[in-house]
């Protein structure tokens, strides 16, 4: 066998080892099809989709305040997105090729992609998550399902909350230096997209899909990568949700309205003796942020050389650095042992370029940890921070613009002419809401 | 301090803030956008492999997200010497030089053999058929032409933002093509 590949590696430095033949019969040979790719045009009509569908929900959240509009959108979006595209493109991936394409000059950005991930965000900073609203495929399924929505506790729900910081950080740490996609590889619904996928991911998709049905949007709340930057984004919206058309009557029907927790109740101002208690908690907190900065970018750098050899290229390193001494096997080769071959030729250049990653990966570890150090701090003392608000308005972060409170508040439903305005004043403690509507 | 002068003038500072903030946000993206864009393609890319680095390993029958595979065996004819007993089509001694399945490496019987002349045959791919694991390719290479090689196909391929096979890809073979210029063929052998 060994000696028949030393042979062949000999004829493989000759022409050819059998001409090809010169057909008396004149016979013609057939040509290698090449299927095309997918039509540059019709990536563009994706970003033309994405763009129409964003302007619709816009007006169909702030203009008609409806959310048949948008159950019609989510549904569309749902198939156009979810079942046509395969959940491929979309703006929660491509966040990953923005960081490539930052921490790798060669990788050239397809431009639809790069317009997947800055529309949302533009629109997001004007008018808050209106991508959340109809047109992500993951939020569309999720809120579709979404038919008995139990409250998920408050202290529970702020915990979870930070998750998708460090995803996204994560996210971008594998993508910058190269290594994986691991936002796309561990998708949970694409794998219903497309009716297949890795067992694990199969699972996991069917599983968050099934909690959905109980918990409003549990990948967008508490894991979704792009919906952290969102939040960020709708944090300084000019245009807001707003429950109510014109002015709050604080009448609380639409208090429990909301299935995300994204609605926050009027609070006083706080008095003087909690006032100073606060004050002090923010001092020592603010003082404590470095501290949890240097110690997370610390940790993180401890374990960026783990981490790094999700990198195909280390674990090829590694796997060379263990084989060394032992001789090369012969006979059937997996493709491990293919792998080790390779790097056999070329020993110096795969340690080279390991060594090139891993260096990567540790200032990647040191602002990755750092970043999870941040999210941490500032995830404190946004819990001890107290802002006086007067009517009942949801968090314009954590919004997702669905528009299901606005069939609970009476003034919107006076706009609608579903009750006379004269009702408002004359019997507003009997008020209820809508029939068919569950306020549980 | 009167509540009533101080609270219109704290929103206004928050209004500020949030101005400032949605500036600074706007700026940021428009400056991520201006570092990015220069370093972008109007074309788009897709995955292909580099039939000179495939190593024929078997992976790309085994990664792929579809249940089968994107990548399929393809066949340069100008390369191929037509020979009657195909290394890429018999099993290593062969019982007999006939199409029984127990004489043939591919084992989906992907590969149609056709009489052409004597002693010439050609030999074509089922694309419905193959899985690309890349046994006949690793015959046809071993001691033959390599006029058989694997290549993604595009009518198939939903052009992953993460190649699954390009991961395990055991020969680093797998790399991003302008989508204008989707397949890399054949064209030397070798």
């Amino acid at each position: 066998m060994a000696l028949l590949w030393l042979l062949s590696a000999v004829a493989s430095l000759a022409e050819q080892r059998f001409p090809p033949p010169d057909f008396e019969g004149g016979h013609q040979l057939p040509v290698t099809t090449t299927p095309p790719a997918r039509a540059l045009t019709l990536d563009y009509l994706d970003v033309g989709v994405l763009g129409l569908s964003l302007g619709l929900a816009i007006w169909l959240v702030y203009r008609r305040r409806s959310r048949k509009g948008l159950i019609v959108l989510s549904i569309f979006s749902l198939l156009y997105f979810g079942f046509w595209r395969h959940g491929c493109v979309c703006a929660i991936g491509s966040l990953q090729n923005v960081a490539l394409a930052l921490g790798d000059r060669s990788y050239a950005l397809p431009l639809a992609v790069l317009a997947f991930f800055v529309l949302p965000l533009a629109v997001a900073i004007f008018a808050g998550r209106i991508f959340c609203a109809g047109v992500c495929p993951h939020g569309a399924l999720q809120d579709l399902v979404l038919l008995k929505p139990l409250k998920v506790p408050p202290g529970l729900e702020a915990a979870l909350s930070v998750l998708p910081f460090l995803y996204l950080g994560a996210g971008v740490l594998f993508a910058a230096t190269g290594s994986a996609f691991i936002i796309c590889e561990y998708d949970p619904f694409v794998p219903v997209f497309r009716l297949s996928g890795r067992a694990l991911m199969v699972l996991s998709g069917a599983a968050l899909l099934g909690l959905s049905i109980f918990v409003g949007r549990p990948y967008c709340r508490f894991l979704c990568p792009y919906g952290a930057l969102l939040k960020l984004a709708a944090a300084v919206a000019k245009w807001r949700v707003r429950v109510t058309p014109d002015n709050c009557t604080q009448c609380r029907l639409c208090e429990a309205s909301c299935p995300f927790g994204a609605m926050r109740e009027p609070q006083a101002r706080p008095g003087t003796q909690t006032h100073a208690r606060d004050r002090r908690r923010l001092g020592w907190l603010l003082l404590l942020l470095p501290l949890l900065l240097a110690g997370g970018g610390w940790l993180g750098y401890r374990f960026s050389a783990p981490a790094s050899r999700l990198h195909p290229t280390v674990s090829l390193a590694d796997l060379l650095i263990r084989a060394q001494g032992s001789p090369p096997k012969i006979g059937a080769l997996t493709p491990d042992d293919l792998a080790l071959e390779r790097a056999r030729q070329a020993p110096q250049e795969i340690l080279a370029a390991a060594a090139a990653i891993q260096r990567r990966f540790a200032i990647g570890g040191w602002i990755f940890g750092a970043w999870v150090g941040l999210v941490f701090g500032v995830k404190l003392i946004s819990v001890s921070v107290h802002r006086p608000r007067t009517d009942y308005e949801p968090d314009s972060g954590d919004c997702f613009a669905c528009a299901r409170c606005f069939e609970y508040c009476p003034n919107e439903l006076v706009r609608r002419g579903v009750i006379p305005a004269t009702t408002l004043t004359a019997a507003a403690p009997e008020i209820s809401g809508p029939p068919g509507l569950d306020r549980s | 301090m009167n509540p009533g002068i101080s609270k219109p003038s704290s929103v206004t500072r928050r209004q500020f803030l949030r101005d400032g903030a949605r500036a600074a946000g706007l700026a940021g993206l428009g400056g991520l956008l201006g570092l990015v864009a220069e370093r972008s393609t109007a074309k788009g890319t897709v995955w292909q492999i580099d039939p000179q680095k495939c190593v024929r390993c078997g992976n790309c029958a085994l990664y792929c997200v579809l249940e089968q595979s994107a990548v399929k065996c393809v066949h340069a004819y100008a390369l191929c010497g037509y020979c009657q007993l195909c290394t890429g089509y018999f099993e290593p001694d062969p019982n007999d030089l006939n199409t029984g399945a127990e004489n043939c490496l591919c084992p989906t019987s992907a590969i149609k053999r056709t009489y052409i002349e004597d002693p010439y045959y050609e030999y074509t791919i089922d694309e419905q058929l193959c899985i690309g694991c890349a046994k006949c390719v690793e015959g046809c290479h071993r001691f033959g032409n390599g006029s058989l090689f694997l290549q993604v196909r595009h009518d198939r391929c939903l052009n992953c933002n993460e190649c699954a096979i390009a991961k395990v890809c055991a020969g680093d073979a797998f790399r991003r093509v302008p989508a204008d210029q989707p397949y890399l063929l054949k064209t030397d052998t070798f």
